[in-house]
This record gives C-alpha cells, sequence and structure tokens, in this order.
C-alpha cells in the first residue's frame, strides 16, 4: 500500500453500482432541473405559464443566485 | 440493498440542501437585499416607464418570494450535488463520504456559479436590459455547461496522469488545463451587458459581492451538512457520537 503511516483502518470505498444509481438520475435530475428552470429562468427568456407572476414572485431570489433576470 | 442507499441519501441531501438554503436565505435578506432596494431605487429614479401597480409588491419579493426561490433552489441543487455524490463516491480515489461530500459541493460551487459568473456576473435590477434576456440567458446557460463540462473533463484527465505524474502534479496539470481552456473559452464568448450610465459602481459590486455570498454560504453549508449525514449512513461506527455524559 501506498500509505505506509499507521491507519488501522484500511477500509477501501466502495462505489455505489451505476444500475442501482440510473434510475434515480435519470427521474431526480431531470426534476431538479424543472424546480431550477423556474426558480431561474420561467418568464425570462422563455414561458411555460403565461404572464408575470413566476418572474416577479422569485424576483429577487433570482438575481441574488446570479441568474439573468430582466 | 444499493437503490435504497441512492434514495436515502437522495433524501438526505435534499434535506441538507434544504437546511443549507434557509441559512442563505437568511444571508441573502441581511446583505442581499441593500444592494437590490439601492439598485430598485435607482432604476425607479432614472425611468418613467415603470409606473402602474406592481403585480408582486417589494415587500413580498423581499420576504416570501426570496425564500421560495431560494428555498426551491437550495432543494434541487442538494438534490442533483447527492447523484453526483452517488457517482462520485469511491470514483474519484480513496476519499470518504464526509471529504467526497466536501469536494463535490467544491466542485458545484466552483464549477456551477463562480466560473461562469466570472464572465456573466450577476446583476441587480436595472442593471441588464431586457430586450437582450434571452441571449443573456443561453450565454450563462452555455458557460455553466461548458464550465461542468470542462470540470469533468480535467477530472479525467487528472484520473490519467495520477499513475504516472502522483496525485499532486496530476492534479496540478488538471487544474492549469482547466483553467487555460476556460480562460480561453471566456476571451472568445461575447461580453457581457455593461450597467447602464450612472449606475452606481459601488451598488454593483455590493450586490456582487453578495450573490457570491450568498452561493457560497449555500454550497458549503450543503457540503459539510451533507457529509457529516452520509458519513453517519455509510460508514457506521458503533462509536461514533458517542459522548460521554457526565452524569450517570
Amino acid at each position: 500500500m501506498a500509505q505506509s503511516t499507521a491507519a488501522p483502518t484500511t477500509q477501501t470505498v466502495t462505489p455505489l453500482s451505476l444500475r442501482a444509481l440510473a434510475p434515480w438520475a435519470v427521474f431526480f435530475g431531470v426534476l431538479m432541473l424543472v424546480l431550477l428552470y423556474f426558480v431561474g429562468a420561467e418568464q425570462g427568456a422563455t414561458a411555460v405559464i403565461a404572464g408575470g407572476g413566476v418572474h416577479k414572485w422569485v424576483h429577487d431570489a433570482r438575481h441574488l443566485l446570479g441568474f439573468p433576470c430582466h | 440493498m444499493n437503490s435504497v442507499t441512492v434514495r436515502t441519501l437522495l433524501v438526505l441531501g435534499m434535506l441538507a440542501g434544504l437546511a443549507a438554503s434557509v441559512l442563505a436565505l437568511v444571508f441573502a435578506y441581511l446583505v442581499g437585499e441593500g444592494p437590490v432596494n439601492a439598485a430598485i431605487a435607482f432604476e425607479e429614479a432614472n425611468s418613467h416607464e415603470h409606473g402602474g401597480e406592481e403585480l408582486v409588491s417589494r415587500s413580498l419579493q423581499s420576504t416570501a418570494g426570496l425564500a421560495t426561490g431560494i428555498l426551491v433552489f437550495g432543494i434541487a441543487i442538494g438534490g442533483i450535488a447527492t447523484l453526483a455524490f452517488c457517482f462520485a463516491l469511491g470514483r474519484i480515489g480513496q476519499f470518504g463520504a464526509r471529504a467526497t461530500a466536501a469536494l463535490t459541493a467544491l466542485a458545484g460551487f466552483l464549477l456551477v456559479y463562480l466560473v461562469p459568473i466570472l464572465k456573466y456576473p450577476a446583476n441587480p435590477p436595472a442593471a441588464g436590459n431586457p430586450d437582450t434576456i434571452g441571449e443573456r440567458t443561453i450565454l450563462f446557460l452555455l458557460m455553466i455547461v461548458l464550465s461542468v463540462l470542462l470540470g469533468i473533463a480535467a477530472l479525467l484527465l487528472g484520473r490519467r496522469l495520477a499513475p504516472a505524474w502522483g496525485n499532486w502534479n496530476a492534479s496540478i496539470g488538471a487544474g492549469v488545463a482547466f483553467v487555460a481552456v476556460v480562460a480561453m473559452a471566456m476571451t472568445v464568448l461575447p461580453s457581457g451587458d455593461a450597467p447602464p450610465k450612472g449606475f452606481p459602481a459601488a451598488d454593483l459590486w455590493e450586490f456582487r459581492l453578495a450573490s457570491i455570498g450568498v452561493q457560497a454560504v449555500l454550497w458549503s453549508a450543503f457540503g459539510l451538512l451533507f457529509g457529516f449525514m452520509a458519513e453517519r449512513l455509510l460508514e457506521p461506527r458503533p462509536a461514533r457520537g458517542r459522548v460521554p455524559t457526565l452524569a450517570a
């Protein structure tokens, strides 16, 4: 082993299997990106919902989080 | 077994994201609202087209609206960072759960926020031209995607160099390559909009600093909190967390 210093527990970190991760990554990845879209960009450059309510409601957060707002 | 672990980690990660965003919200309210209000005051003093009643009042925007945006952002970032953590654990070297969580959060802060805003910094109200919102949104998104992809490429490069160069030199080499390519991309991409004439430079700086602070609080709190939670889940040790009590 490369580590010659006293390390009593040299337990190796086992990666989580990709097969177990994939469905969660796809479903939650998309879901989370949709949330980010609504906080960061809805009713700015593009709009799913008509009007300006969403934009106005998250206005301050959008500016302070660094998104282009208007 | 593994799938259940991923599910539990996701729940913990989103909770950690929510908790971190509460801290970020406090910071944003205390530090960020001042510069936002200063920018709005400038806007109102310099334009006449903003008349009429507001769709959402300022007092709602600066409290409930701000909270909604930052909390939802925190939950979403928590979820995505957790997925990245699940992938990174045991794959980026022999880092334990806590170190992997901290590194994931640091990478997220750098790649998703700090590098992109170096090119396209956060703008307070009134500093952006509404006519260019489409272009600015696309460029900002492009900068994020570019930064994340180059970050992943740098990680792969570092992993490839590590056996021959050693971990330190491989990491430095990959880091220098990342900075060089990002710098080239930044010089090629079009510049962001300049703020309107007469916009106070001090307000602009304070706003941008507040924005960096909000994101820094969010990511660092997430990394530390989630690391604590993930370690307890993934590396249970009977002795951990047991504090000797004074009285029996």
